[in-house]
Formats: C-alpha cells, sequence, structure tokens
C-alpha cells in the first residue's frame, strides 16, 4: 500500500524537502511561524527552521510580494504565502508590475526564482472576499507561470518543481482539497511544469477541469461511466504557460468538449481553453459546441445553498456532459 | 567619513556627467533618436552623486524613473546606458527597458523603475537577503516625495525597521510629485519625520550640498552595514525642468524655477573644491570637457548600434 497524505500534507512536505535540501529556500507570510499559517500548511515548520527561514510579516501582502521578488533577485529562492487569494490583489502591484516584468525588462539579465503560494476557491461559507478564484488574473500576466494542482501527489510535485524554477510562480492551492487524500511518494520529487495530465481517459466527452473541478469531474465520470458514457478528464496542471496538446489531442478523439472551472465564466480560463481548442487541429473533429461550466459572474454568498449553486458541483458536471454525449446540447 | 581630494574630483565628474548626459538625451529625444517619455533630474546631481558616494561597489540599488543620475553615480557604462536610450541591442537591457528600467544587475543597479514606489518594497527583500546570506551588503532605495505618500512606502519602511534590515531609504523630495506639491501633499514639514513612526533615525539634508548628502546617507550606511538597521534620509532638492516632456509647467512660476538655479549643486560643489585649494578652474574646465566627451563617444556608440533582431522579440519573458 502506498503511503497516502493530505493536499495539504503534501503541500508541507515539498517545502520541508526543498528547505533542507537548499538552504536558500524560506518561507515568509502572515502567520507563518507558531501558528502554522491560516490553513495550517506550515504548522511545525518553525520548529525545524527557526524564524529566520520561517518568517513571519506584519499584515502587509505587498509588503510580501516586494520582499520576495528582491530576495528572488539577489540570490534566494522565496516562497511567499498570501493568506486568501483574495488578498492578492493588495499584492498586484508588485507581482505584475514588478516580478512578472523584471527579467524581460532588464534584457534577461535577472531571474526572479520566487513561489507564491496561495489558497483559492469557495465552499468554506467565508463569503465573498475569501472564496474568491483569481487564477485568471495572473493568468493574463506574461512573466508569471501560474500552477493549480488538483492532487496531493500533484501537490508536493509541482511545488518541488515551482520552487526550482527560474521564474516567478504563482501556485494557487484549493481550500477544500487541502483535507483530500492520495498516495504520495515518500521521496523528493518533481512533477514538470506547463506538462497537462490526463487524469481518466474516455471515449465520448472530453472534460477539461483545473483545481477542485478535476476531482468533481472525476465523480461525475464514475457515475457517467454507470451510464454507459466513458469520460477523459485532463487536468491542464500548469495554467500559464499552458500544454495545449493534450487538450488538442484528446478532443480529436471525444469530439465532444466541457470545460469545468470555479471562477466567474466571463473572462475565465474557460473561453482561453475554449478558443485554444477552436483554433486548433481539434476543430475539424469537433461534433458539438465547446460547452464551458464556471462561476456564475457574481460575488460567492455567504448562505450555505446560494454558495453550492454558484459554482459547477458533480451534478451540473453530470448533467452538461450527458446532454454533450447524447447530442443534445 | 572624509574623502581625499581625487575621489571630490571624481564626484565633481560624475556630476558634470549627469548633466551632460541628460542635456545630451534631451536633445535627442527632441531629434526624435529617444522616444517614449524622459524624466530629467537636471538640478538634483548632488543628492544621486552624494547618496552613492557612501556606498561600496558591491551594495546595491534600487532606483526611481528619474534615475539616469543614480544610474551613473552607481558606474554605468555610458556607452550601454545611451544605447538602451536609444532601443538598441547592445543595451544595458537589450533595448527592452528604455530609460525608465535601465538595471545593471553585475553593477548593483538593481533597476529604475517606472511605477512611483514600486522599488521600495523590493528593497526589503534584498536587504532581507543580504542579512540571511550575511554578504555584509547594503541596499539603498531611492525614491521621490510622491512615493512617501504609497501605501508601499510604509509597509516597506515598517518591515526592515522590524528585522533590522541592512536598508538605506533614501527619499529625493524634489517638492513635486507630477504638478503636486510637497507642500499640498504633507502635513508635516520635514518627510523625514515619518523615520519616527517605524522606529529608525530620520535626517533631512540639503540635498544640493553634496556634502551634506553623502555625509548623512555615510551615516545611514554605516549603522546599516554595523547591524544598526534602516534609516530614513530626507534630501531636498529641485528638479529643473517638468515632470517628464509633456509638462507645461503650470504648476510652478518662473522665478521659483531660477530660485533654484541659483543653487546649483554642480556650481556650488566646484566651488567648494576651488575655495579648499583642493582644485582650480582650470582643472574643473578640464573635468566637465572630459564628461562631455565621454557623452559623445556614448551618442556614437548607440548611433553605430544594432536594432534588436526581430527574432529575439520574446527573448527573457520567462527564464
Amino acid at each position: 500500500m502506498p503511503r497516502e497524505l493530505t493536499y495539504l500534507e503534501a503541500v508541507r512536505e515539498a517545502l520541508q524537502q526543498e528547505m533542507r535540501r537548499d538552504e536558500r529556500v524560506f518561507v515568509i507570510g502572515e502567520d507563518v511561524g507558531v501558528y502554522g499559517g491560516a490553513f495550517g500548511v506550515t504548522r511545525g515548520m518553525v520548529e525545524e527552521f527557526g524564524e529566520e527561514r520561517i518568517i513571519d510579516t506584519p499584515i502587509s501582502e505587498l509588503g510580501i510580494a516586494g520582499a520576495i521578488t528582491g530576495a528572488a533577485l539577489t540570490g534566494m529562492r522565496p516562497v511567499g504565502e498570501i493568506m486568501f487569494m483574495d488578498f492578492t490583489t493588495l499584492a498586484a502591484e508588485q507581482l505584475v508590475n514588478q516580478a512578472a516584468k523584471i527579467r524581460f525588462m532588464f534584457g534577461g539579465n535577472a531571474t526572479v526564482p520566487f513561489v507564491l503560494r496561495t489558497p483559492a476557491g469557495s465552499g468554506t461559507g467565508a463569503a465573498a472576499q475569501h472564496s474568491q478564484s483569481l487564477e485568471n488574473w495572473f493568468v493574463h500576466v506574461p512573466g508569471l507561470k501560474v500552477v493549480m494542482p488538483s492532487t496531493p501527489y500533484d501537490a508536493k510535485g509541482l511545488l518541488v518543481a515551482s520552487i526550482r524554477d527560474d521564474n516567478p510562480v504563482m501556485f494557487i492551492e484549493n481550500k477544500l482539497l487541502y483535507k483530500s487524500r492520495g498516495p504520495v511518494p515518500e521521496e523528493i520529487y518533481t512533477l514538470p511544469l506547463s506538462v497537462s495530465e490526463v487524469k481518466r481517459e474516455g471515449r465520448d466527452v472530453t472534460i477539461v477541469a483545473t483545481a477542485i473541478m478535476v476531482q468533481r469531474a472525476l465523480e461525475a465520470a464514475r457515475q457517467l461511466a454507470e451510464m454507459g458514457i466513458e469520460v477523459e478528464v485532463v487536468d491542464p496542471r500548469t495554467l500559464k504557460p499552458l500544454d495545449r496538446q493534450p487538450i488538442i489531442a484528446s478532443v480529436i478523439k471525444t469530439g465532444r468538449v466541457l470545460i469545468v472551472h470555479e471562477a466567474c465564466k466571463t473572462g475565465g480560463f474557460g473561453g482561453e481553453l475554449a478558443a485554444v481548442i477552436a483554433g486548433s487541429e481539434a476543430f475539424d473533429f469537433l461534433d458539438a459546441p465547446i460547452i464551458r461550466l464556471a462561476g456564475r459572474d457574481m460575488p460567492i454568498p455567504y448562505n450555505r445553498t446560494l454558495e453550492y449553486h454558484t459554482v459547477p458541483q458533480v451534478d451540473d458536471i453530470v448533467q452538461a456532459a450527458r446532454k454533450l454525449a447524447e447530442g443534445s446540447v | 567619513m572624509t574623502l581625499t581630494a581625487e575621489k571630490k574630483h571624481d564626484l565633481l565628474r560624475q556630476m558634470y556627467t549627469i548633466r551632460a548626459f541628460e542635456e545630451m538625451a534631451e536633445q535627442l529625444y527632441t531629434m526624435g533618436k529617444i522616444h517614449g517619455t524622459m524624466h530629467l533630474s537636471i538640478g538634483m546631481e548632488a543628492s544621486a552623486v552624494g547618496a552613492v558616494a557612501a556606498l561600496q561597489d558591491d551594495d546595491f540599488i534600487l532606483s526611481t524613473h528619474r534615475g539616469h543620475g543614480h544610474c551613473i553615480a552607481k558606474n554605468a557604462d555610458l556607452n550601454l546606458m545611451m544605447a538602451e536610450f536609444m532601443g538598441k541591442e547592445t543595451g544595458y537591457c537589450r533595448g527592452r527597458g528604455g530609460s525608465m528600467h535601465i538595471a545593471d544587475v553585475d553593477g548593483g543597479n538593481l533597476g529604475a523603475n517606472g511605477v512611483v514606489g514600486g522599488g521600495i518594497p523590493i528593497a526589503v527583500g534584498v536587504g532581507l537577503s543580504q542579512k540571511m546570506q550575511k554578504t555584509g551588503r547594503i541596499c539603498l532605495s531611492f525614491f521621490g516625495d510622491g512615493a512617501a505618500n504609497l501605501g508601499p512606502f510604509h509597509e516597506a519602511l515598517n518591515m526592515a525597521a522590524i528585522w533590522t534590515l541592512p536598508v538605506v531609504f533614501v527619499c529625493e523630495n524634489n517638492q513635486y510629485a507630477m504638478s503636486y506639491s510637497a507642500k499640498k501633499a504633507f502635513a508635516i514639514d520635514k518627510i523625514s519625520d515619518r523615520a519616527a513612526a517605524y522606529g529608525m533615525p530620520g535626517e533631512t539634508v540639503d540635498g544640493n550640498d553634496l556634502m551634506a548628502v553623502y555625509t548623512a546617507v555615510r551615516r545611514a550606511v554605516d549603522r546599516a552595514r554595523d547591524g544598526g538597521g534602516p534609516s530614513l534620509i530626507e534630501s531636498s532638492t529641485y528638479r529643473w525642468r517638468g515632470h517628464s516632456k509633456s509638462d507645461a509647467n503650470r504648476y510652478r512660476s518662473k522665478a521659483e524655477i531660477e530660485e533654484w538655479r541659483a543653487k546649483d549643486p554642480i556650481a556650488r560643489f566646484r566651488q567648494q573644491l576651488i575655495d579648499a585649494g583642493e582644485l582650480d578652474d582650470q582643472g574643473a574646465d578640464a573635468i566637465m570637457q572630459a564628461a562631455s566627451g565621454a557623452i559623445d563617444t556614448a551618442v556614437e556608440f548607440a548611433d553605430s548600434s544594432p536594432e534588436p533582431d526581430l527574432a529575439t522579440i520574446e527573448d527573457g519573458v520567462y527564464a
């Protein structure tokens, strides 16, 4: 039996193992020390690495983003934490105008190797200012990489790879996935960035999903299989730069594609995926329109029932995929 | 903290070089050889040169959108700098950055900045990194009076102070944030008074007096290097030109500009050296001529340099 960890433990183990391996790696953010991080990701780490390498900050999100930018520029490999993705808005100037552009503006004469970890997503009942999925804001900024793992195994391997990458990486974790469990090797390993993975093979419909929607798509696929519909699930894992080929290949195979993400639909990553597919050689193989399931274009409500129906759930995916497969779209 | 006569001659040369470089850049802009926008620091040379003179060669600076003087004071290669202004492949940033984004990472210049206040939080990271790596190097962060009213200023000064980082914050108060007078923008007389709020020393100096700037910044640099943490120095000075090339100067009077022109920091330092018997008029003129000669060479280099190859357009977006 392979060892299982939660997604949260996998992230922590990646941080611990990289910090043991490379003394340039350090963690900096609000309440990451004795408190252990708002979600507990860095719990226990200050005991091993000390306050010099697990650095608690004042509530200064822009300050954190500046600190990792400057430290990365001068020889360190920092991992910053922004407690909720909603608060990356406060850090945006440093991320968008500074970190993302420095290498290019300096004619390639500098590198900014940092990771900014931040939890995204709804489902915790925390309402509109603690539940957003803003990944597409950063996907739109050249110079940043955007990684969104959907399993504990991916979380560890992709985080190690992100720390070793020479670019600024936005590493977006999902709050509801923190407690999900899965096999994770004990030894340190990397999963290459910008490699999309087929998480489940199928012949009838392709579902391209990100983060927690990968898990919901896989559950939907199990239910659809009982109805005789075989769904293929593709997880981009890195949203920018995007590995297009596995997505295109899957659509060529199935001829039908459903895109699922949690962030608001308008201007969301699904639009980009749809355009990539429609503009590719897969276009001639499409037997139905490209369908997007995404968060509604509205803030996340506090009420549990309203919140649940703001973003795609398993039933929504089952219904949409079924319609697609049956040609009733 | 005393400087040799030879070093002082070199500082005078740097000031003349900055003046000549910027006057040439202004001319080239008018001729259409330099495009975009341009923020000249003519009249502020003592602030840049005096502050950087307090650093060691391997210390870092972070600069502003009015950063030509900082760049030259940090020993920039004038050829590479002029080529960057003209957008050439041989420029410091291969023509990708222009005057607002020049960096010379190997030389310790971590970049001019097109965003007001943009470099201040980065200075915290550089200071943190130097402290963690125990390099003994310090980071000097230049910014203007306008930046001192932005959030990044407050977050960065606080973080540098609580972690006792080797950072020196130099606020060049040139009296206007674009058109907004510092007198209107602050309810305090001295920006350096804000240092007290973060628990660091603060000092306002005459930014047109090179030795005054040098002495104050040197004290702050020594303190930072000895583990005493950051300081805030306000260098009070004035830009003779408008904010940028599109500025019609409607917000200030000719009389005010003339009053400050009379306080020319270069003429002042030159006279100080002559009065002290450390230089004569002839020697000073020779220094001035050598400075403008170097600019002519830089223009020739830039003019004859190639444009970037279109095939390399996306180079450097990712490592």
